[in-house]
């Protein structure tokens, strides 16, 4: 599982890369974490389109994320959800918490 | 209904597993060649199983997980996922969407998701003794899609 980050026009964009399962979470939210508490940024963009595979797991992590930039007034949207990802998110009704694009 | 097929696994519960269990059950289920998003569904109620084994059952030290899976007649996946764990006090309870005694870490989802992605799921679970989980899925054959 790989955490990548870079900041373009004032937004953060993070990549996911590999399968968001337990045993990833853990380390994918403490560095997502990190990249967001470092730069504090107004707009974050996390970029699912290399997720392999995500479960509940998954969730909470997304979630973490979006509490960590509400926290400060920041703004969470998710894009290039695969199907598999997609179909777990909307199970669990965050496509209506986080905004998709 | 008539067994056509089974594999067992027997692992520790380590998270590093979870992936190991979602690759055997997938290649197993290859021979009912079944859609992505079929395929897509069996993995994550799999490894929603076998993340809580691993999570919820053995709090204080690793314990075991089994893993059963079979083809059964007319095209139908069973998968059963069992540990000897602490077991659940309230099963009513526990299968409620986003009820967790895990915190912030987890979503209360995985039960939610086994019963939407699969067509039947049962739980037993007896406190102190442990949990058996049993879902099926039909996969259906190309020619009726
Ligand atoms: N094998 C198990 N042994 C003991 N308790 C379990 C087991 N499976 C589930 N539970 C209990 O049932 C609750 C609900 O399980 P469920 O999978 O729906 O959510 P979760 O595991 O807490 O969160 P998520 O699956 O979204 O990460 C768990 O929080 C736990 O208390
Ligand atoms: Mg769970």
């Amino acid at each position: 599982m790989q955490v990548n980050w870079e900041i373009r026009e004032n937004t953060m964009h993070i990549y996911l890369t590999g399968e968001l399962d337990h045993h990833a979470a853990r380390t994918v939210l403490e560095q997502a974490g990190q990249a967001v508490d470092g730069n504090l940024p107004m707009r974050c963009v996390l970029n699912l389109s290399g997720l392999a595979f995500m479960d509940s797991s998954g969730i909470a992590v997304v979630l973490g994320i979006h509490r960590r930039l509400k926290a400060y007034g920041g703004e969470l949207k998710i894009s290039g959800i695969p199907a598999q990802a997609m179909r777990v998110l909307h199970t669990a009704g965050v496509d209506r918490l986080v905004s998709i694009i | 209904m008539k067994i056509l097929n089974e594999l067992k696994m027997e692992f520790d519960s380590r998270s590093v597993n979870e992936g190991l269990a979602r690759s055997a059950i997938s290649q197993f289920a290859a021979q009912l060649d079944p859609t992505l998003e079929e395929l897509g569904d069996i993995k994550t109620a799999v490894s929603e199983a076998v993340t809580n084994a691993i999570v919820h059952a053995y709090p204080e030290h690793i314990g075991r997980v089994w893993l059963r899976v079979r083809v059964l007649e007319g095209g139908v996946l069973e998968l059963v996922v069992r540990d000897r764990g602490v077991g659940i006090p309230n099963l009513d309870e526990a299968r409620l969407p986003m009820y967790t005694t895990g915190g912030a870490d987890r979503a209360g989802m995985g039960f939610t998701i086994m019963d939407s992605f699969m067509d039947t799921l049962k739980v037993r679970s007896d406190q102190g003794k442990g949990t058996t989980v049993t879902m099926r899925r039909r996969v259906l054959p190309r020619s009726f899609r």
